[in-house]
Formats: C-alpha cells, structure tokens, sequence
C-alpha cells in the first residue's frame, strides 16, 4: 500500500519475511522497543496471544485480572518510563473494559497503545458474538483510533500509532484488529513513522514570543510559575529547574506537575488548586506575571475563572494549540515544545531573586502550618491522620520511592505532603479522577522501574474498584508497596456532604471486609496499624520488605481535607478550615 | 458573545470515522450542527467538510481548535457568511393535478429563478439553488399547493480568501523527516 500522507524511515526490519498478522503484531511491538504488555485473553485476539506463546522470551506479556487493570498497568509504566505503555484485550466486553483507562490516559496526556481483536471482518455490523463498535465507543477518548481489516496494513498502522501515541502532546491510541487480519498471512517489514502530514506534533517556538516571556518575566515584580505535567512529558525538568533557578520566580505546581521539581526546592512553593496550598492560591491573584508551563488551567485549578489571575499579564507555555485561549485568556503565548522554548528563555532570562516577594509565600505558608499542616502531622492524640502516614513514609522511603496515589481524600494529602526527590515519581489519575487507578498503575509502575521503590496509598474505597489485581502482584511477584488508608468512608465525598449537604451521609460509608485476610489470600505479606505507636515500625517494615507488601492503617474516620477551595470561589478564597 | 452563524471549513484525509470523529467534537460542547455536508475538494484526495453551526464566536474558535487537533484534520476555518460565497440547494415535489391549473405558479418559478427538474404526469420538481432565505421563501408559495416532499441540501460555500492546503501539504513534503 502505497502511503503518501505519512513518511516512514528505513529500520533493519525493513527486509521483507513471510509471516502471519498476529506474529506481525508481535514484531511491530518489539520494533517500537516494548518490552512488556498488559492484557487479558479472548476469542477475538486468540492469534495474537499464540504469537505471544511462541515469543514469550522477548515480550513480557502481564494477565492482569481486569482489562482495566491492564490499561491503568500500562499508564503506570508509561508516566514512570516515558515510553509507550501497551495494553491488549479481546472484542466486546474485553474492548469495553478497556474504556475507563484510555479516557484516564487521554486527560492525563499518557502515551498508550491498545490493542482490541474485533470479529471477522465479514461479520462487521452483523452483532455478532462480542462484536462491538470499538472504533466508535473510543473516539472521543482516543488521540486516534483505526480498524485493521487487513494483516498488510499491520506495520504502517502500528508504526503511526506509536508516532501518535508517543509525539506532541502524548495520549491513547487504540487499534483494533478484525480476526481474519490476525490470521492472514503477509508480506512483513518495517519502518518507523517519522511524520504525517495533516499533523504537526512540534508546533514552531516563535523566538519573538519567547523574547516577549522572558522580558515579561525579567520585569516583573511579582511573579508566579504555574508547572504542570508538560515539563515532564517534555524531557525538560533540568532547563525549567535551570528557569526557575535563574530567575528566582516562586514555582507552584498542579497535581501532574509535582515531581518534575524536586519538593525540598528552595523555590518550590507548594501545589495549587482545590486543595492546594494556601500561599500560591492566594497570592496567583495578586502577582502581576503568572508564567504557566506545560499546564492547561483546569477548573480544579483555577477555581472560578471571572476571578483568576485578572490582575495578571498571563504567559503560557503550551504544545498543544488547542490549550491555549481555552479557559483563560493568555497575553503571551509561547506555542512549541517546552523543552525548546525553556533552552531559547534560558538566554534572556535576568537573574533575580525576589526575595520580598517570597516573603509573602512564607507568611502564608506560615498561617497553613499553623492552622492545618501542624495539626495533620503532630495530631499526637486521637485517631491517626492520613498525613502522619505520608510523613512516616517521608523518612523511611527519603523522598526516592514512586508514589502512586488513588483518588480522593488521601490523594489530595499524599500530593500535598509526599516529598520527592526526582522526577517520574508521582503517579496519579489527575483529570479523570478514577477511583481503583492505583492498585495497576503501582504494578506497572514497578514494572517500568524496577530499580526504584514503589508505594501505592489508597483509600478503602478506591482500593475495592480493582482489587483483583491483588492477583496480578501475586503471580508477577511484583514488589509493591500497598498501604490503605482505610477511614470506612468514601471521605472526599463524605467531606462535601458534611461541608455542603448539612450531613446527609448518603451512600458514603463503607461495611468493609478484613483487608489484611484479602490479602493474605494472595499470600502477600501483611500488616495493620491501628495505633499511633504502631506506624514507625509497621513502614520501616514496609520499606525493609523485598516481596509485595500490604498495609492496612486505620485513619480517623471523619477527617477533612484543608486548605480547600469551595466550588465557585475564586482561588483567593481558599479556606483553611 | 451573541450567537450567529458561523461556516467551518474542515479539510481532511480521506478516511473511515473522521466525521464521526468531528461531530463528536460538537457533541461533547452540545452544541447543534444546522448543516453539514462533505465532498472531495479542490486538492487531490482531500475532502473538505462544511458545517454550519450558530453560537458564540469564542465557541467556534475554540471547536476549530479542537478539529484542527485531530490527526487527520488537516486545516480548519471558520468564518462568517460575509467572508463566503455560500449557498444551498431545496427540491419541491408537487402534486401535477394542483399545479397546473394555476397560471401563477409559472410566473413566480420564473421570479424566483427556479428549474422545473422533472414533469410527469403525477408530480412535478422544482429546484432552487440560492440563500437559505430564497429556498424558503419559495417553500412558502408552494405550501399552499401541497408539497407531496421537500428537501434542502446543507450549505456549502467558498471562502473569499485563500485556504492554502496546497502549500501546507507541499511543505510536508519538502521538508526532511527529523
């Protein structure tokens, strides 16, 4: 097939051998570099999986126990690697299961090719047994998504998705691969795609823009940088420490942003947002530039847009055109890859310290500590707080081990108070907000960087929505660290009745099973805090443990997340209690 | 912003899904498509979508962005109907026994610079090709001879200004692989 809206480069796979479409597949993976796969079996896909037998030594192929499992595995291992996470099921259901994860990975911007088998391409359209619209289901969740009737269209097809998959602004693509395509025999070689025509991943930096940012910043009395996951997805951690640095500029980040900036920096001021801490709230309205980069201004960022940032001359250092102007209107936009634009600013930029200015970061930092932070780590008395098990894990862990944190309550105080010393090392579901996210992304976490520590805190909540991949850490023998934070509630929104529903727990408490018996079902070694007195010993035996490892701490059951932004505020509204 | 309508031109590969990959788009804003059509364009391979919505300018700025995401989007434009040459086509089957008798009906076909497509013995069609308002202008003298069907096409329109395709799909292939 003749291609000319996409360019492809020669690789030594490019000498053509005989083979099936399903060991194509295979070949096209290894091609791509991936080394391990995360999926679950079915009719559809039989053919693939039987090249996966054959090639079992080079392609590390994961039976996770839910075809969410497998996604949310694959997003653990792309946002700790950087490369592209692959996730493979059946049609129908398999296919359908898959859905949760590649929405996550679409508003997390994750790096992710999932493989779907579909039904013979002559039962198309006929609802056939599992037959689903798969191409159609994904679409709106997809970067790009294509169906593959054909076994000779297999090595472009891959080749574009990885492309896609992995360029620009990073997320899901999903192929889907009717059966006969599977089984066909074809011609097989391969070049790697280098570029399609009708898009460009790489917008062009504009200098003059750049120039303007930095003359903004250079004169600017009070300013603020906003970072979020961008200058990760970038490769530009050490240019925009170098920015930072340079320029003295206070740096909050967003949710996805923590970690591309170690926390103990002298210039890191803390998270915004929701739950975020109370200096960079207050003060994104009162600083005259707020510098955002790689980040895309999101509700639970901003809080109510008629009243964010207006005082601001507004930069925004942004890949995807499509983010710029969306939500807040920007005065200088700097479009293009971050790492590039941030190597051009680094030239213009004035050193600067700021040092009153920072003045005002500590005097709020110093009314949070007073009124929340101090109490969430020395509660001493009553039930324990989800931030002393954080801060134990601080000591033992030293700020080197990955972080893999649920959704809700204990996510919001795990970002807010787990240190971190590098990059790639805070893993949650931030846009999607997907509760049962952690438990396979630790796993594929681990995978990706089995040199590194990794933790996964979650709440008793969350933890239940995929709980069977208890079985995955089991049979993989992955060794990760699970700690629960069980509260017996659904405690975020359990918060948000008492704050705002005068009360009325509907639906939020939890009757839950023995977790420890669970996992000791698995035959996963376990422990369990009840106490205070209890927690030291129960990490440093968490953090000696070589083999996966489950920890069940008890935390007060009706404990309230601050700061906190109430929906509808402006982020200077932001409430300490 | 007030509401008005706006014409967006959506060039694009020639492949399975993008228009449902593009409604999409308006369907996750809720936003009501007024009228879409799709054909090949004036590059080679490249279809063009025209798709008429009415909303805020800031909206449609904002959609295009989106389309334009999209991988096999390969330039999107809005504009206003005065920046367009636009028009759109409506067919009116009518009942022969009604429409002969009455000597008027030659008279405005005329006016309205309408085309008699079809004369049997049954129903007669007329096509008119124009502004929305003209098409439906000439539906309101044909109600009251009852029309048996009547269709419209949705808008298509060419833009005053250069679109520039050529150039971008040129430049793609003047440029080395990186």
């Amino acid at each position: 097939m003749e291609v000319k809206t996409a360019k492809f480069k020669e690789t030594p796979a490019a000498t053509k051998v005989t083979v099936s479409g399903a060991e194509a597949v295979i070949k096209c993976l290894l091609e791509e570099g991936t080394d391990t796969i995360y999926g679950y079996p079915g009719g559809a896909i039989m053919p693939v999986y039987d090249e996966l037998y054959k090639y079992r030594d080079t392609l590390h192929h994961v039976l996770t126990r839910h075809e969410q499992g497998a996604t949310h595995a694959a997003q653990g291992y792309a946002r700790v690697t950087g490369k592209v996470g692959v996730a493979i099921a059946t049609s129908g259901p398999g296919a359908t299961n898959l859905i949760t994860g590649i929405a996550d990975a679409q508003l997390d911007s994750t790096p992710m090719v999932v493989i779907t088998g579909q039904v013979g391409s002559h039962l198309l359209g006929s609802d056939a047994f599992q037959e689903i619209d798969i191409v159609g289901i994904s679409t709106p969740i997809t970067k790009w998504n294509y169906q593959i009737t054909k076994a000779s269209e297999i090595p472009e097809i891959f080749a574009k998705a990885f492309y896609i998959a992995r360029s620009g602004r990073p997320g899901p693509v999903l192929i889907d691969i009717t059966k006969d395509a599977q089984f066909a025999s074809m011609e097989f070689s391969y070049k790697k795609c280098s570029g399609i025509r009708s898009y460009i991943p790489y917008p062009e930096v504009d200098p003059e823009a750049v120039q303007l940012a930095a003359e903004a910043m250079n004169n600017a009395k009070k300013p603020l940088i906003v970072f979020g996951q961008g200058v990760i997805l970038g490769s530009a951690e050490e240019l925009f420490r170098q920015v930072v640095e340079r320029s003295g500029i206070p740096a909050a980040w967003t949710i996805l942003g923590l970690s591309a900036l170690p926390t103990a920096h002298e210039l890191n001021v803390g998270m915004v947002g929701m739950h975020g801490n109370y200096g960079p709230n207050i003060l994104t309205n009162e600083c005259d530039v707020l510098i955002a980069i790689g980040m895309r201004f999101d509700d639970r960022v901003t809080g109510n847009l008629e009243k964010y940032a207006k005082q601001a001359t507004i930069i925004h250092f942004e890949i995807d055109p499509a983010e710029i102007n969306k939500n807040v209107q920007v005065q200088i936009p700097v479009l293009g890859d971050v790492k590039e634009s941030l190597e051009l600013l680094l030239n213009y930029l004035k050193p600067n310290e700021h040092p009153q200015w920072h003045q005002e970061f500590k005097k709020y930092y110093d009314q949070e500590y007073e009124k929340v932070i101090k109490n969430d780590l020395n509660a001493n008395v009553g039930e324990l707080k989800m931030a002393e098990v954080i801060d134990e894990i601080n000591t033992c862990f030293k700020g080197d081990a990955i972080i893999v944190s649920d959704v809700g309550q204990h996510q919001m105080v795990t970002c807010r108070y787990a240190k971190f010393n590098s990059t790639r090392s805070n893993v949650t579901s931030g846009g999607l907000g997907t509760m049962g996210f952690a438990l396979p992304a630790a796993l594929g976490a681990k995978m990706g960087s089995p040199e590194r520590e990794v933790v996964a805190i979650i709440g008793d909540g969350g933890y239940q929505m995929t709980i069977q991949e208890l079985g995955t850490i089991f049979q993989t023998r992955a060794a990760v660290k699970i700690v629960i934070l069980n509260n017996g509630f659904l405690g975020m929104v359990r918060q948000w009745q008492q704050m705002f529903f005068e009360k009325r727990y509907a639906s939020t408490e939890l009757v839950n099973p023995d977790f420890v018996t669970i996992a000791k079902g698995y035959h996963i070694k376990t422990n369990q805090v009840t106490e205070r007195a209890q927690l030291k010993d129960a990490i440093k035996e968490m953090y000696d443990a070589q083999e996966p490892y489950f920890l069940e701490v008890k935390v007060e059951k009706e404990e309230n997340v601050f700061p906190m932004i109430p929906t509808g505020a402006a982020v200077s509204e932001i409430r300490l209690e | 912003m007030e509401n008005k309508n706006f014409t967006v031109s959506v060039y694009t590969e020639n492949n399975i899904g993008l228009l449902s990959r593009i409604a999409a788009i308006f369907l996750k804003r809720h936003i009501n498509i007024e009228s879409i059509t799709a054909s090949r364009s004036e590059v080679n391979e490249v279809m063009r979508f025209i798709i008429v919505v009415n909303i805020s300018e800031e909206k449609v700025r904002k959609i295009v962005g989106q389309i334009e995401k999209q991988i096999e989007v390969i330039k999107a434009f809005y504009h206003t109907d005065e920046e367009l040459i636009y028009q759109e086509t409506a067919l009116y089957k009518i009942r022969s026994a009604d429409f002969v008798e009455d000597l008027n009906i030659q008279d405005f076909i005329k006016e309205t610079n309408a085309r008699i497509v079809t004369v049997t013995p049954k129903f007669f069609v007329i096509e008119k090709t124009g502004k929305r308002q003209e098409t439906e202008n000439l539906y309101e003298k044909l109600k009251p001879y009852g029309l048996m069907q009547f269709v419209r096409s949705g808008t298509i329109a060419v833009s005053k200004n250069e679109m520039q395709i050529s150039e971008i799909l040129e430049k793609f292939n003047t440029t080395s692989v990186s």
